[in-house]
């Protein structure tokens, strides 16, 4: 049934469909609706679960990642700051195969302080060994969660839904949430594969040499190539059960006539189909490659679906400072080096720190791309805030 | 040695198992298996970086015989409140949780985690295994180190004094605190004991000599420590409930000189064999402790 909710309600509701066993959360903007909407469910007796309230973020990711150990169902959910705070431990629970589900509502990161959206911050910790999935709108946010616990307890991997801060979290918009029973039917109970038991004395967590470590290294990222084929058939089995497309690794819009292709993840692809819209009607081909799995990253589908693009443009909310754009990597990087030759692939950074992204900053973003390959450029900056004697 | 005197009543169940790399010794390696047999097979171990897991756990033959989780230096306390609230949500237990650390993990950099186990009131017992100093790393200063102590990061000796964390244990209004050393088996035991069988969060912290990083004769592990509560030092008592009770009265009380003579790391403080002024003040800590506790 249809329900005009806010993101952040629709994802605790989902998630407490989803019957976590131990929930532990830390406040941090814009993530507090999240776990104030399951700390409710919890304390009104519609979701058994223990809630622990914890003193910072490094504490909620190490109690979750003791549940997780001790066989419990396991969720978190934080964002910005609060992340890179965990960082240590979610590199801990991805190498201790953990199968946790965290909700990142993507926020930038300090200095200067900012609590509104971009996705500097699950970029900051895309190399720990986490499956990420990102939302375009509060559906799909919520119909990940689901996704998500089955895909990591499948894949003993921990999974993290990336849905952008405010734009999305704080976002009222209809939101078919599913039954507990249809939730139930879906995602099997939790059936954890090494836990700390007395019944069964075991070390988890043991420290490895250098005759071991490497190998646990090579494992976990062949566990996380291999978690395409999960990934891919738990979004195909959810579309056949609940009637709608979501998650994946790739979605397309109107790409295949498409002159110019722009590549994008997060909420801002809604725009973006708006402008190809617009833009269409103007008798201009434009088309979509939408990330819906980040990690890990869809390197062939990325492939398959821009080979014959000769026009690209890579349009996203974080930076590698130093560096550029770091979704723009991936996507060059999907190319053989052969095919990169005469391919123009540009490269945008937008939105950081909440900066809108107006369809007339995308309009010249194409219009731009057009005319000749960017190699790199922030879009929507003020160019009056910015002195040569500052850089 | 009469062996049957000395472990009369001590429980020797090998949970934690020879075979370890600790040091010849080790007051930390003896300290934790006394605790593991203490609490018996149905017990979960969370341990925190340091020592004690690197010697204990490496792949693939851990010491452990009972469940053994390690994942960081600083969460150990707050990994134990996440198998408790496991345990709690899945109606499984009833099991002893026993988080395990150094004197870094718990008064340093894993403060913050302890305390918020404490505050919340999770059913964890945190045992502290004191050796006044980052061994693991290689005797840096930590928190605990006591004044004039000399470590590598403090090497005109230490110019603080010990953080007192089992009072600040009990002022989280925690059911039990206790402070032990490694010299009586049966007296770590029995407050093992006795913790486990309280529901709340508790704390005993163990004095476990490094004879490494003390500089001591590792057969001297025992005699350190018996010096160390004879001269005032490291006081012997319980909190339960709030109020501080079962105090070991000192039955000969030692000057600290004889203390500090027995280690390297307070060799600087005697020139020649004459004291300086800060034995004066290491004997004025023990006088205070003397007199808080009425030892």
């Amino acid at each position: 049934m249809l329900k005009q909710i806010e993101g952040s309600y629709a994802v605790a509701q989902v998630v407490a469909h989803c019957r976590p066993n131990v929930i532990s959360a830390y406040p941090i903007t814009p993530q507090t609706h999240i776990v104030e909407g399951l700390a409710d469910l919890v304390g009104e007796g519609q979701l058994q679960a223990e809630f622990v309230n914890v003193e910072s973020e490094f504490s909620a990711a190490s109690v979750v990642l003791g549940a997780s150990a001790a066989g419990a169902r396991a969720y978190t959910a934080t964002t910005s700051q609060g992340l890179l705070l965990m960082s240590e431990v979610i590199y801990c629970i991805a190498g201790m195969r953990l199968p946790i589900v965290l909700t990142c509502a993507n926020r930038a990161i300090s200095a200067p302080l900012s609590i509104w959206n971009d996705q500097q911050d699950s970029m900051a910790v895309r190399d720990a060994g986490w499956i990420q999935l990102h939302a375009e709108d509060n559906q799909e946010a919520s119909d990940l969660h689901i996704q998500a616990f089955k895909i990591a307890e499948q894949t003993f991997l921990p999974t993290m839904v990336c849905m952008d801060g405010f734009i999305l979290t704080h976002a009222f918009e209809p939101v078919d949430i599913p039954e507990q029973k249809e939730v139930d039917d879906f995602l099997p109970t939790f059936k954890p594969r090494h836990i700390v038991d007395p019944r069964w004395p075991r070390g988890i967590g043991l420290f490895a040499d250098p005759r071991f470590y490497m190998e646990t290294r090579y494992i976990l990222h062949r566990a996380l190539e291999k978690s395409e084929e999960t990934i891919k058939e738990v979004s195909a089995d959810f579309a056949k059960v609940f009637g709608r497309e979501s998650g994946g690794f790739i979605k397309t819009y109107k790409l295949e006539e498409a002159d110019v292709a722009i590549v994008s993840m997060g909420s801002v692809v809604g725009t973006i189909k708006e402008l190809i819209d617009q833009l269409e009607e103007e008798g201009k081909k434009v088309g979509l490659l939408q990330i819906c799995c980040y990690r890990p990253f869809p390197r062939h589908e990325v492939y398959r679906a821009l080979k014959d693009k000769m026009n690209i443009v890579v349009l996203e909310k974080c930076i590698s400072l130093g560096r550029g754009g770091i979704l723009a990597s991936d996507v060059r990087w999907s190319f053989p080096r052969a095919e990169k030759k005469d391919r123009n692939i540009s490269s945008f950074v937008a939105g950081l720190g909440g900066r809108n992204i107006s369809i007339d900053d995308l309009q010249y973003m194409v219009e731009k791309v057009e005319k000749e390959p960017v190699e790199f450029e922030f879009l929507g900056l003020r160019k009056e805030l910015i002195a040569e004697r500052d850089m | 040695m009469e062996k049957s005197k000395y472990l009369e009543g001590v429980e020797k169940k090998d949970l934690f198992a020879h075979g370890h790399r600790a040091c010849g010794g080790c007051g930390q390696a003896l300290a934790a298996r006394l605790v593991a047999d203490a609490a018996g097979e149905n017990t979960i171990a969370c341990v925190a970086t340091g020592c004690l897991e690197v010697f204990s756990s490496p792949y693939p033959d851990p010491a452990w015989r009972i469940p053994f989780l390690h994942s960081l230096f600083e969460n150990a306390a707050a990994v134990a409140s996440g198998v408790e609230a496991a345990y709690k949500a899945l109606g499984k237990g009833p099991v002893n949780i026993i988080a395990q650390g150094g004197d870094g993990s718990t008064a340093d950099i894993g403060f913050q985690s302890i305390s918020g186990m404490f505050e919340r009131g999770h059913n964890v017992l945190y045992v502290c295994y004191d050796n006044e100093a980052y061994m693991n790393t290689g005797v840096q200063r930590s928190s605990f180190t006591p004044y004039g102590a000399r470590t590598t990061t403090t090497p005109m000796g230490n110019r603080t004094r010990k953080k007192n964390m089992p009072m600040i244990a009990a002022d989280h209004g925690i059911p039990y605190v206790a402070t032990a050393t490694v010299d009586d088996f049966r007296d770590l035991q029995k407050k093992v004991q006795k913790a486990l069988a309280i529901e709340g969060p508790k704390y005993v912290h163990i004095l476990a000599p490094c004879p490494l990083g003390w500089g001591h004769h590792g057969e001297l592990t025992v005699e350190v420590c018996r010096l160390a509560k004879d001269t005032g030092l490291f006081p012997i008592y319980e909190i339960v409930d709030g109020k501080i009770t079962n105090v070991r009265k000192i039955p000969v009380k030692v000057p600290v000189e004889e203390y500090l003579k027995v280690q390297g790391r307070f060799k600087h403080l005697f020139k020649r064999g004459v004291p300086s002024e800060e034995v004066a003040e290491i004997q004025e800590i023990a006088n205070q402790n003397i007199e808080r506790f009425n030892l």
